[in-house]
């Protein structure tokens, strides 16, 4: 009979005495396991229950996609960006966008940056339920994945209204989104959001103050913060480890090296500690929470979430303004056409691709041919900091010499080996969950 | 409520490539700030040491190592091979961020597509997995896709592909295979 | 069963209780959690509120192959996951059946060309009954795959077995009519059509300058 002390505390070894002699065991966590978070095998050396020690193996979702990115055209790359983080493919197809626009020294109009920003926000948000719904179902739960996807219909609702598609949308391209957002979009999103902020707090009482999830995630998985940092783990699984108060740097790249015009948006990154007002809302870590553990990188995730709420309230009003005045300028651009003189309509033309190029257009056509040199760029993405880096050819074809996508879930998964050392079988899916991977970027 | 903007960087990368070069002397080859990513070129085997001294250095305090690619300059075909604009040669990119102080830098590191030139003999490059956490699984990436033989790394086999897997991918004179296990390829 | 092999014919005992068997079966396929990549995310949305699987009785994932009679490959197969494929298919007991979802698992998808490491089409590791192309498939499409599926089922017969069927008309959709030119009531002459067809569009098409 084994007597277990209760209750574990962080940082001071389980004591589990036995009076049978236990053997270690390799058990194989297969590529398919119930977890949903794709093909990962996991061997397990356990002594009884307790690991001893984790060795992943990956490459079961292998698809080659950098091997593809040197044979295609960067606009053709795009959809392959999308099937990378498969959750939140609009900031993939926005990370590689920038990369390249980048390279080519490309300025979109300012227009086509707001709509990038509401479109990346709001497929956080849907990341973002996908990633806690899911850990509810790995902990057990069954309810937080339908409410999750219930909400997470909507947000898809809004998405097949801009570009038609449901998961892989290949809509923000090298210039700017493909299209413009559709008539009435901006209404549907106001009411989206107006019912979406109401059901926050079931989502916080169904799990970060459960306490069956509190007791499951609460002090489980710790992340010390120089292991984190020798990692180079970055998103939510480093963010859960840092200390506001300590002096850390709010770790967030849309406000360290912002992009699209983050810098004009006011929010708050989402960081540790959780025990105060600093965020507004009314929910506390609990006492059993270190920070670095499962729960304070869950918590991360739903900060993030309200954060992006006001992220997109705010760019929304912007759109509307600039949909406002483009509509305008262009009823007046058409209808002074008519009456001028050839000479002079050519003129007018030129200065309004102007206007639309640098202010009121959607999009700005990309260069043919790559120019040489190469440039890396990171975003932030749901999971964490997604760097792409193109390299371009001298003797100018089509397609890049070579494109390398860095995934923030590669470097996140790789300090699994450290922090799962020491803990119950049972809490390795609550681990897995919390480092929110995607096998689809982690095998390319 | 953090709204100010962050603190810019420390130095410029302009500043730290100089600084490179003073201190760490004929281990970098040459600093190239005007590109887009500003960059140094390191002898492959001073990389450990240029390493360290940029972790360690307070100043520089680079402990992010973020990024390990490998990149094959070839020009498969003969007929476009001059126009191509450089010599074939193979080339891993560190792409390096300071966590206190927020400047990047990019180290590059060239070496023959070939050891020796003998085809077959994978090239050899120094590892820097005992001095970043994060370089570990990215070298081994990079010797499964690429073939470059890290010395030096604790675990050197393929990650992303099989074990009894042939070839290195992502070399521009890979054949596609015909057939794996049965199952055809093409 | 065996000694009513040979015996029987089809009579009303026996399709009555073909047609009970096969309702039973059709109404609780419980299929196999095998969710490789993005299309087990619109797998997962089929399972959850908005596009209810359950309503077909197919709600029950399993996550073990031993109590699974319904495989639906949901992703890019690998070379280095195909033999796992096969032998989580080897594990299913009878009678199984195997939805190729997505357009990876037909034919490769849009990995078909440079994939050194994508097997083009999973019926190339397992034998599949119903492909839903569409990368990734809306729910709605893979319910019709289901729906196929359960079609499909309608026309097993356990009793009779070897006595020719035809398989049943899709209920929902019927069949696709094909245009006069690709179609033939002679199995073989519509064959040669469908080929000459293919072989003109090939000829025909003409690549688009890079």
């Amino acid at each position: 009979m084994a007597i277990v002390s209760p209750p574990r505390q962080p940082n001071t070894p389980t004591l589990i005495e036995f009076d049978v002699r236990t053997d270690e065991m390799l058990v194989n966590m297969g590529p398919q396991h119930p977890s949903t978070h794709g093909v990962l095998r996991l061997l397990l050396a356990t002594d009884g229950e307790v690991i001893r020690e984790v060795t992943p193996h990956l490459g079961y979702l292998h698809r080659c996609a950098e091997k593809i990115g040197e044979n295609v055209t960067p606009i053709q790359f795009i959809p392959y960006t999308d099937r990378m983080d498969y959750l939140s493919a609009m900031n993939m197809n926005l990370g590689y966008s920038l990369a390249v626009e980048k390279l080519c020294s490309l300025k979109v109009p300012q227009k086509a940056d707001v709509i990038r920003v509401i479109i990346a926000e709001l497929n956080r948000i849907a990341s973002h339920l996908v990633g806690m719904g899911t850990y509810g179902l790995d902990l057990g739960t069954f309810s937080p994945f339908l409410y999750a996807f219930r909400e997470r219909e909507m947000i898809l609702d809004l998405f097949e209204a801009a570009c038609g598609a449901r998961l892989t949308y290949s809509y923000l391209t090298i210039g700017g989104p493909h299209d413009d957002l559709p008539l009435g979009w901006v209404g549907q999103c106001r009411t989206f959001l107006n019912y979406f902020k109401k059901r926050v707090p079931e989502y916080h009482a169904l799990l970060t103050t459960n306490h069956i999830f509190i007791s499951r995630t609460a002090g489980v998985g710790v992340l010390p913060k120089q292991v984190a940092l020798s990692h180079a783990c970055s998103g939510p699984v480093l963010r859960g480890s840092l200390d506001r108060r300590a002096g850390d740097p709010e770790w967030d790249l849309r406000k360290l090296e912002p992009y699209c015009g983050y810098e004009t948006y006011s929010f708050q990154v989402a960081q540790p500690p959780f025990d105060d007002e600093h965020f507004g809302i009314p929910y506390r870590k609990p006492n059993e929470a270190v920070i670095g553990d499962c729960w304070h990188r869950f918590f991360v995730r739903m900060i993030e979430v309200v954060q992006s709420i006001a992220i997109i309230e705010q760019a929304l009003g912007r759109y509307e303004k600039l949909q406002d005045e483009f509509l305008a300028a262009r009823e007046k651009h058409l209808a002074e056409q008519a009456k001028r003189s050839p000479e002079e309509r050519k003129k007018a033309e030129v200065a309004y691709n102007e206007l639309l190029k640098t202010r009121l257009g959607h999009r700005v056509e990309p260069p043919r041919h790559l120019p040489a040199g190469e440039a890396y760029l990171e975003t932030e993405c749901p999971r964490g900091a997604m760097g792409f880096y193109v390299v371009g050819r001298a003797d100018k074809p089509v397609v890049p010499l070579r494109v390398r996508a860095k995934s923030s879930s590669f470097l996140n998964l790789s300090v699994i080996r450290e922090i799962a050392r020491g803990c119950l079988i049972a809490d390795i899916p609550a681990i897995i969950g919390s480092l929110d991977i995607v096998m689809g970027e982690i095998d390319r | 409520m953090s709204n100010s903007p962050p603190a810019l960087p420390l130095l410029p990368t302009v500043e730290i490539l100089h600084q490179l070069r003073e201190r760490c002397g004929e281990a970098v080859l040459s600093v190239h700030p005007e590109a887009l990513d500003p960059f140094a070129i390191v002898r492959p085997s001073a990389l450990p040491e240029v390493m360290a001294f940029l972790r360690n250095e307070p100043d520089l305090a680079f402990d992010l190592l973020h990024n390990i690619s490998g990149v094959d300059y070839l020009e498969p075909d003969p007929k476009k091979a001059a126009k191509a604009g450089f010599e074939p040669h193979l080339e891993v990119v560190y792409h390096l961020q300071s966590f206190q102080h927020r400047h990047r830098i990019t180290i590059k590191v060239i070496l023959p597509r070939w050891k020796d030139d003998q085809v077959g003999q994978l090239p050899e490059a120094p590892t820097v997995s005992h001095l970043f956490g994060s370089a570990d699984w990215h070298e081994r990436e990079v010797f499964d896709l690429l073939g470059v033989n890290f010395v030096g790394h604790p675990d050197l086999r393929r990650i992303l592909l099989s074990e009894d897997w042939v070839g290195h991918p992502l070399r521009k004179d890979y054949e596609y295979p015909l057939e794996y296990h049965g199952i055809r390829g093409r | 069963m065996s000694w009513l092999d040979s015996r029987s014919e089809e009579n009303v005992l026996t399709t009555t209780l073909d047609q009970a068997i096969n309702w039973a079966r059709e109404s609780s396929l419980w299929p196999m959690t095998f969710g490789l990549a993005c299309c087990a995310i619109e797998m997962m949305a089929t399972g959850a509120s908005r596009y209810d699987l359950d309503r077909f009785g197919a709600g029950a994932f399993r996550a073990t192959p031993r109590q699974a009679d319904l495989m639906i490959v949901a992703g890019t197969v690998n070379f280095k996951m195909a033999s796992r494929v096969r032998r989580l298919y080897n594990q299913m007991p009878d009678p199984k059946f195997v939805i190729a979802m997505g357009a990876c698992t037909c034919g490769g998808g849009p990995y078909y060309k440079y994939g050194y490491n994508v097997v083009k089409g999973v019926d190339l590791v397992v034998p599949v009954d119903v492909y839903v192309p569409g990368c990734p498939p809306r729910p709605e499409a893979l319910l019709e795959g289901l729906m196929r599926i359960q079609d499909k089922i309608r026309a097993m017969r356990q009793f009779t077995p070897n006595t020719p069927v035809t398989p049943p008309i899709p209920a929902r959709t019927g069949w696709t009519l094909l245009p006069p030119d690709l179609s033939d009531p002679d199995p073989r002459r519509a064959l040669e059509k469908q080929m000459a067809f293919a072989k003109r569009t090939k000829e025909e098409a003409v690549p688009a300058k890079p």
